[in-house]
């Protein structure tokens, strides 16, 4: 396929990074007379925007039937794209809005930051090109490095940033090694030629498959999968916990748009190796995460371990090499993205009011606020893959693509760790229904209230009705088979 | 081996024991200097290849603009920038051995690959065109979205660095 020359049209497809950009400006530059006289008020014009982008991008930027290169095959219009891009825009408004909880968080940096974090994980997931890909990575993890260290004064928090920013560096330099091999092998950028070229100039498959190897471990360090997993539980932990949210779920999901298109476009001669490889990282992250998550005391780093546990049931889905895998690892990708995004807003509500990130601080919460104890029951259990919520159809899609791949031993792994992982989610479970001495009511702000919401209708729609977004990312997986 | 492999080799070793400097110097403006001499082993791997630009750009950019400013910077803030007590951690030995392990997978690589020993192609006159890459770097059907992310890219770190050396004493 060849890219589509020019024409002022394609501007349309790229209307929602465009508008991302305009909206960070706007935000800096409201930042200097605004923030002093209403706080919030930038928190909630950041998220309404992102809704804004979000439905103008599904009216505007929807790709055709067939798939399309643009801009001098740059960037890939096609239904992964538009899928995950959607993905990013909620994830980032559910961000803002339990930011706002806290007024000191929502200052201009903060949100113009995560704006241009959300842009760099957009263009991840429609890259085609290496140079487009990689600068799509940087943009998204520059910011979050600052982010993760946003609480400057506070040790935890810098020591997080120093941390993510050290791993991120060396494996995006091994990445980038990686890919200076394929270019260098290849004579050419663009992913989908790769593979053309390289048969052509008949390359050892050994020397394909150590390239391959490196850009897995930039890949790697973006999902957190084990043995690429070290920062996760340190940085989520120091981090602000919204920030550690979006990292767990749309940094995640943004790494699996790029894994996904990068394995099935540019190696399909290696699938045989690269399955291997996957379901060896997707094996060591179920085992790895669900254990470690076994013996912590701190919330955040529970659900840390749980989010490297998740990362490896998703790689279940990718290691199948199958439009099924594919779809299951969007769905189950987009009721993570919600569920985690929920838990992680509750810890951070919690955590505030009681100055702890302990699992013990969560004892009483069912009689603090029966309600957000209910959120926090549904989000543990559509974790721990309990029908009828989201994370039950996005373990049985994975599982099923699994099986159906011939990968038998995958599941069955990937089923007993997820009892494992029941076990931790019902052990907190246990705390939130447990009495405590302090049990004054908790009261959410309404920004809070409304991303809770939106999480938990998620969360069960997903898991109720789950032919919409399944046919989606059926769509999403057709475009890259 | 002929003498532009000796010559390569040289340059090679040079950039490596730079950098390796840069990290094991004990003062902060000794490692300054260190990665002036690494950056400048890097330019010479460009004129090496023919890519007079990029020496130039790497001359420029890093040692003209970056380097001065890292020492600058170090100059001001001499005293908190001392390093005393161990450099050395104590997994040190396991790291060097995934170290060794990584490098003799990467040699082992490349040999696979035939190529490796032959000398670099001789460029035509026209094989390096700057007005060529200038076009490119603003054509919609060549690079102008990775140019334009680039400068997005450098915003947000200016904004987040701005942040985060600001003085948030006084703010608070």
């Amino acid at each position: 396929m060849n890219p589509a020359p020019f024409e002022l049209s394609m501007l349309l497809a790229i209307l929602p990074e465009i508008l991302l950009v305009v909206l960070a400006a706007l935000v800096l530059l409201l930042n200097l007379g605004v923030r002093h006289r209403a706080e919030g008020v930038l928190g909630w014009l950041t998220a309404i925007g992102l809704a804004v982008i979000a439905v103008l991008s599904a009216v505007f930027a929807r790709p055709g039937d067939t798939p399309q290169l643009i801009f001098g095959g740059m960037l890939r219009l096609d239904w992964v794209s538009f899928s995950f891009r959607l993905l990013f825009l909620l994830g980032a408004a559910i961000t803002v809005l339990v930011s706002l909880e806290h007024a000191r968080t929502i200052t201009g940096e903060y949100l113009a930051l995560l704006l241009v974090s959300t842009l760099g994980m957009s263009l991840m997931a429609s890259s085609a090109n290496l140079i487009m890909l990689y600068l799509a990575i940087e943009t998204t993890s520059l910011p979050l490095y600052l982010l993760a260290g946003y609480y400057v004064e506070n040790q935890k928090s810098v020591e997080s940033g120093i941390k993510y920013m050290l791993y991120g560096a060396v494996t995006s330099a091994v990445m980038l090694y990686g890919f200076s091999l394929l270019f260098g092998l290849s004579g050419t950028a663009n992913l989908a030629m790769i593979p053309f070229r390289l048969t052509q100039t008949g390359v050892s498959p050994l020397l394909v498959g150590g390239a391959l190897f490196l850009t897995l471990v930039g890949f790697g360090f973006k999902v957190s999968a084990a043995p690429f997993h070290f920062w996760a539980p340190d940085v989520y932990e120091g981090a602000p916990t919204p920030i550690a949210g979006f990292l767990s779920t749309a940094s995640k999901a943004a790494g699996f748009a790029v894994l996904v298109r990068v394995l099935l476009v540019t190696f399909p001669q290696l699938a045989s190796f690269w399955t291997l490889v996957v379901a060896i990282l997707a094996a060591l992250s179920m085992i790895v995460g669900n254990l470690l998550a076994l013996t912590q005391r701190n919330i955040k780093r529970l659900l840390a371990y749980s989010s490297i546990a998740q990362a490896g049931y998703i790689l279940v889905g990718v290691a199948a090499d199958s439009p099924l895998g594919v779809a299951g690892m969007v769905y189950y990708l987009t009721s993570y993205l919600v569920t985690n995004l929920a838990a992680f807003a509750i810890v951070w509500l919690v955590a505030q009011q009681v100055g702890s990130e302990d699992l013990d601080a969560f004892s009483g919460l069912g009689k603090r606020n029966p309600a957000i104890a209910l959120a926090m029951l549904i989000s543990l259990l559509s974790l721990g893959g309990i029908p009828p919520l989201s994370g039950f159809i996005g373990k049985v899609l994975v599982f099923a693509a699994a099986v159906e791949a011939g990968q038998v031993a995958l599941a069955i792994i990937g089923v007993l760790t997820s009892v494992i992982g029941l076990y931790y989610y019902l052990t907190v479970m246990k705390i939130l229904y447990r009495p405590a001495v302090d049990e004054a009511p908790l009261k959410p702000s309404l920004s809070w209230r409304t991303a809770m919401l939106i999480c938990v209708v998620l969360m069960l729609a997903l898991g109720v009705i789950v032919a919409p977004w399944y046919g989606q990312s059926l769509a999403a997986a057709s475009a890259l088979f | 081996m002929s003498a532009f492999q000796i010559v390569f080799l040289l340059i090679a070793l040079l950039t490596l024991f730079s950098a390796l400097m840069v990290v094991f110097a004990r003062k902060t403006i000794h490692s300054a200097f260190w990665l002036i001499l690494a950056l400048f082993g890097v330019a010479a791997t460009f004129a090496t290849l023919a890519a007079s630009f990029f020496v130039v750009i790497q001359v420029a950019v890093y040692i003209g603009a970056i380097a001065i400013l890292i020492i600058f910077t170090v100059m001001l803030t001499r005293r908190s920038m001392e390093e005393s007590g161990d450099q050395l951690l104590p997994g040190w030995g396991w790291a060097a051995l995934v170290v060794l392990i990584v490098f003799g997978g990467l040699v082992f690589m490349l040999l696979q690959w035939q190529g490796i020993f032959q000398p670099p192609q001789v460029l035509t006159a026209g094989g390096e065109n700057l007005e060529n890459l200038g076009m490119a770097l603003v054509m919609p059907d060549r690079y102008v979205i990775p140019f334009e992310v680039a400068s997005v890219l450098l915003v947000a770190a200016m904004i987040g660095a701005i942040y985060v050396a600001g003085d948030h004493k006084k703010r608070s």
